[in-house]
């Protein structure tokens, strides 16, 4: 299929749609070039695995060496402190998205609005409606997509992709971050 | 007071002037006032009349858009690109447009209610005349039409005097329908307030609907413990005759079972529904079944077991007719609204139509007289019964295998999914005769049949789930408390007091369509997670049934494990989609009853009573349609929030509070007139969450309110801070905004609470007699 279709056939996007994550080096830029990045978590994390390790464990290496504070949706918090790491906020997907439409919000910790949301693990369609909120209303703020399949009303969408691909890319992302 | 109260027929009268035969003369509005209460401010309120509670309420809950197209379409400027700040050629911005489409879908809901509403009234009244008196309770509901005394500021006692509420109801629905119109409204908040405007006349015309049924066809009226029925696909005794019926509509489907009745044959056939209208046909004959939610429309049809299939309207597949070719099932159209291109025979002969099926002749018909229908459809039942033998449109499980070797695992239909199932995968593994995957897939699937749609090898991949899954089907043996209507005063008395010092934690009402993200199984569990907290646990419409098609370890039902009376811990089926009204009743009821605040005409106080004080909240976990909109827009206008599933984000936006700023949540102390801090509770008007675990999260911390007492905000505080530690893990992090006073913190939980308190630097505040009107303060100063 093609790479910028939207991954639920009839979820037509546009005019406006997301850029390409086609290599690691790409995410690593933009993560890199943002000053106040911020990763949103949902729960469909739980069902995929990386390098045979679950992939929360390289979402919590990102969110580490990149020091990126993490918001999970409730079910989430649970795979996050038992391994040792607390997320920033526990947060509905739409009430943390909702709050980075205001540009005076300075963030969870109160110093300044963040520029960079990263999305993973939310049910398709709740990610593609969220994020479309942010494409109209956050306009200073550049989302990216770490999910598997291609997210058009993000900034940035990974293609959609063989599992296989995407845990390459991730591995990628956390490694070059190291380097 | 009547519209038509006194009406004239003169069958033939000879005189020098003229000579008359069949003369009809009525005489409209006659007032015929037995209510002493003084009117309130807002007696049938204009669009723009609430404008200012509404401009309160969205000014602490601002919308969150989520726009589901990044254009407009509605008009041949377009289409327009809306995208962030650009302006369509009519000059709208994309706010505007988003809660434009947000009005036009709960207007396409409450007309849907409202017209629902005229058609059961009219019946009723055909029927059983103007005069016969609006009955939901006997004694037991004295306050017989909250809604309508509320908004219309009449106390309605005839079925005659429901008409001029419809005609209000229509009024309304005809203004803001065209308040949509290019050029019209601009304003994102002048165009949610009309959202709120149209919410709360859905609810009026479901309170007419549901009394007008409720008082004359011999509903159950306010019983707590009110039948059970059977419910679910293994209840049904396939060897009888089986009629099916589908849609809200119950006339048709009463009808049948009044022929069988009549003809002694009411032990032969089963009648059998699905949707609304076999929620309404249990409380009119209790030995009906309830197949399932709308979800189980392609499954049971495609089954073979109806012989007869009978639709009315809403929610009804559209490819009906279809399907019951499939299964050379006759299908009989009722409604105006929902014809599908078939022939009206409203008046051929019963004879006629009855042998026209028999013989194959035609496949549906378009009849719009409900005895009529009973007729036919109760002797083409019989008739048809032995030719058909239930001849099915499922595959066996080796044809299965046969099929799904066909999958060329394209993903297709997995892209088409809602709930992105994983189904090529399961086809795949069936084509080595493993059903394991498809039948697994059975609970999450949503009965849409898009995944058949996608498939480029025409493969039927909802029927493989529902034949692989068979042994499930074969054990869906349920039951359901028939909907029991309106709440009596009396438990309105027992349960005000508590409810509003928030002793009991609240009333959750489970309401709503079956577009689940995991399946009917969620809504049993929140709602046997809520009833064990004892709170009041409401259920209506689909959601109503889903609960009920879940066991506990003893094998019982909710219905059964519970009781069906409006008290903590209770599980209360209204009834149907119509019933709703009852729910937002029984809130309007406690400001009345318990609290003795004037009813008529009185709108915005009493949901300022209701918002600040009466804890309760609405779910919608499977909310799909545009009625389920025009429902949640109802409750929004009375300050009671609603929960919807992941798929209610695509209602295109959130009405949410911001817990962080303090502004935001001061109210009036009635007593000093004061602005205080009233806390952020409610935090959200309108919000969707992920999974059933933060959803029960949210409830529990949405049924907080500024009025709780110390105790009751105690007792809210232990079930919110325990869902939490269970489902999520540790205690919530805006603990220390919840509690005002140390006597708020649940015992059990002091130490956790007080070491929590203390790393926010929390201070103790007042608990006011919280109100957004400054004309409600008892003193004369206002802040």
């Amino acid at each position: 299929m093609p790479m910028t279709d939207a991954w639920q056939t009839a979820e037509i996007p546009g005019p406006k749609k997301a850029s390409l994550i086609l290599k690691p080096d790409i995410a690593d830029a933009l993560i890199s070039r943002a000053k106040r990045p911020i990763m949103i978590v949902g729960h469909g994390i739980v069902e995929y695995e990386v390098d045979g390790k679950p992939m929360i464990e390289c979402l919590i290496a990102l969110a580490r060496k990149a020091v990126i504070p993490v918001v999970v949706s409730a079910s989430t918090n649970r795979e996050f402190l038992s391994r040792e790491f607390e997320p920033a906020a526990i947060m509905s997907a739409v009430e943390i998205s909702s709050r980075l439409t205001d540009p005076e919000w300075k963030g969870l910790d109160g110093k300044e609005p963040y520029d960079l949301a990263i999305f993973v693990g939310l049910p398709y369609s709740m990610e593609w409606t969220i994020l479309s909120g942010l494409k109209h209303f956050a306009p200073n703020v550049k989302t990216m997509t770490f999910d598997c399949v291609y997210q058009p009303n993000a900034s940035w969408s990974f293609p959609n992709s063989t599992i296989k691909d995407w845990a390459a890319n991730l591995k990628g992302i956390v490694e070059n971050l190291e380097d | 007071m009547s519209r038509k109260s006194v009406s004239v027929s003169i069958k033939e009268i000879d005189s020098d002037l003229a000579r008359f035969r069949d003369l009809n003369i009525t005489i409209g509005a006659i007032t015929r006032e037995r209510w002493d209460e003084p009117m309130g401010p807002s007696p049938f309120p204009s669009l723009t009349t609430l404008r200012p509670w509404d401009r309160l309420l969205l000014s602490r809950y601002k919308p969150f858009y989520m726009p589901f197209c990044d254009l407009c379409c509605l008009c041949t400027y377009g289409k327009c690109d809306l995208t962030g700040t650009k302006k369509g050629a009519c000059g709208i911005s994309m706010p505007a447009q988003q809660s434009r489409v947000v009005l036009l879908s709960a207007c396409i809901g409450a007309a849907t209610h409202t017209s629902h509403a005229r058609e059961i009234l009219t019946h009723t009244i055909d029927t059983f005349g103007r005069d016969c008196p609006v009955n939901p309770g006997g004694t037991a509901v004295e306050v017989e039409a909250p809604i309508t005394r509320l908004v219309c500021g009449i106390k309605p006692e005839t079925l005659g005097d429901l008409e001029p509420v419809l005609d209000y109801c229509e009024n309304q629905l005809t203004q803001l329908l065209a308040v949509t119109h290019t050029g019209q409204e601009g304003n994102s908040l002048d165009f949610e307030s009309k959202v709120f405007h149209t919410g709360m006349i859905d609810h009026l015309g479901m309170e007419v609907a549901d009394l007008a049924q409720v008082s004359a066809l011999g509903f159950p009226k306010a019983e707590p413990e009110a039948p059970l029925a059977d419910l679910g696909l293994g209840t049904i005794d396939a060897k009888k005759p089986v009629i099916l019926v589908i849609g809200h509509n119950v006339p048709p489907a009463a009808a049948i079972i009044d022929y069988l009745r009549e003809h002694d044959n009411a032990g032969d056939v089963e009648v059998t529904g699905i949707c609304c209208t076999s929620l309404d046909l249990t409380r009119y004959a209790p030995k009906a079944k309830i197949v399932g939610p709308i979800s189980w429309q392609l499954r049971y049809i495609r089954s073979g077991v109806p012989d007869v299939i009978v639709v009315d309207e809403q929610c009804i597949r559209t490819d009906t007719l279809t399907e019951a070719e499939k299964i050379h099932a006759p299908l009989i159209a009722t409604s105006e609204k929902n014809c599908l291109g078939l022939p009206d025979m409203t008046h051929e002969p019963a004879d006629a139509i009855v042998a026209a099926f028999v013989h194959g002749d035609v496949t549906g018909a378009l009849i719009l007289d409900p005895e009529k229908v009973g007729e036919v459809a109760s002797r083409v039942a019989l008739a048809l019964h032995p030719k058909r033998k239930k001849h099915g449109s499922m595959p066996t499980k080796h044809k299965i295998a046969e099929m799904a070797k066909k999958c060329t695992l394209c993903m297709q239909c997995r892209r088409a999914c809602p709930n992105d199932l994983p189904v090529a995968q399961a086809v795949k593994l069936a084509a080595s005769e493993n059903l394991s995957g498809l039948d697994e897939l059975y609970d999450d699937c949503l009965g849409c049949g898009r995944c058949e749609s996608a498939c480029k090898q025409k493969l039927p991949i909802h029927s493989l789930i529902v034949s692989a899954a068979e042994k499930q089907t074969r054990d869906e043996t349920y039951c359901l408390r028939t909907g029991r209507g309106a709440i009596q005063d009396i438990e309105i008395r027992k349960v005000g007091g508590p409810i509003v010092l928030g002793e009991i934690p609240g009333i959750v009402a489970f309401v709503g369509c079956a577009n689940y993200p995991k399946g009917s199984r969620e809504v049993a569990d929140m709602v046997t997670e809520f009833a064990k907290r004892r709170y009041i646990v409401c259920t209506s419409g689909c959601a109503a049934m889903s609960a009920g098609m879940s066991r506990n370890e003893e094998g019982k039902t909710v219905y059964e494990q519970f009781s069906g009376a409006f008290e903590a811990g209770g599980v209360v089926n209204v009834g149907s989609c119509v019933s709703n009204a009852h729910i937002s009743g029984a809130a309007i009821k406690i400001a009345s009853i318990f609290a003795k605040r004037p009813l008529r005409g009185n709108y915005e106080e009493i949901a300022d009573y209701v918002y600040n004080r009466v804890g309760a909240v609405g779910v919608a976990w499977g909310a799909m349609s545009q009625k389920a909109a025009s429902i949640a827009a109802g409750f929004w206008r009375l300050g009671i929030p609603v929960v919807v599933g992941p798929h209610g984000t695509k209602y295109r936006r959130m009405l949410l509070g911001r817990a962080d700023r303090g502004d935001d949540w001061m109210v009036y102390d009635a007593r000093s007139g004061e602005s205080v801090y009233g806390g952020p509770v409610p935090e959200h008007l309108f919000i969707a969450a992920e999974t059933k675990e933060e959803a029960m999260v949210l409830i529990a911390k949405l049924a907080m309110r500024p009025n709780d007492t110390s105790k009751g905000r105690a007792n809210k505080l232990a079930n919110y801070i325990d869902l939490h530690k269970r489902y999520v893990g540790g205690i919530p992090g805006d603990v220390y905004r919840l509690v005002r006073t140390p006597a708020d913190i649940p015992l059990t939980l002091k130490d956790e609470v007080d070491a929590h308190l203390a790393e926010h630097d929390w201070k103790e505040s007042s608990i006011p007699d919280p109100t957004l009107l400054s004309r409600m303060v008892h003193a004369k100063k206002v802040a």
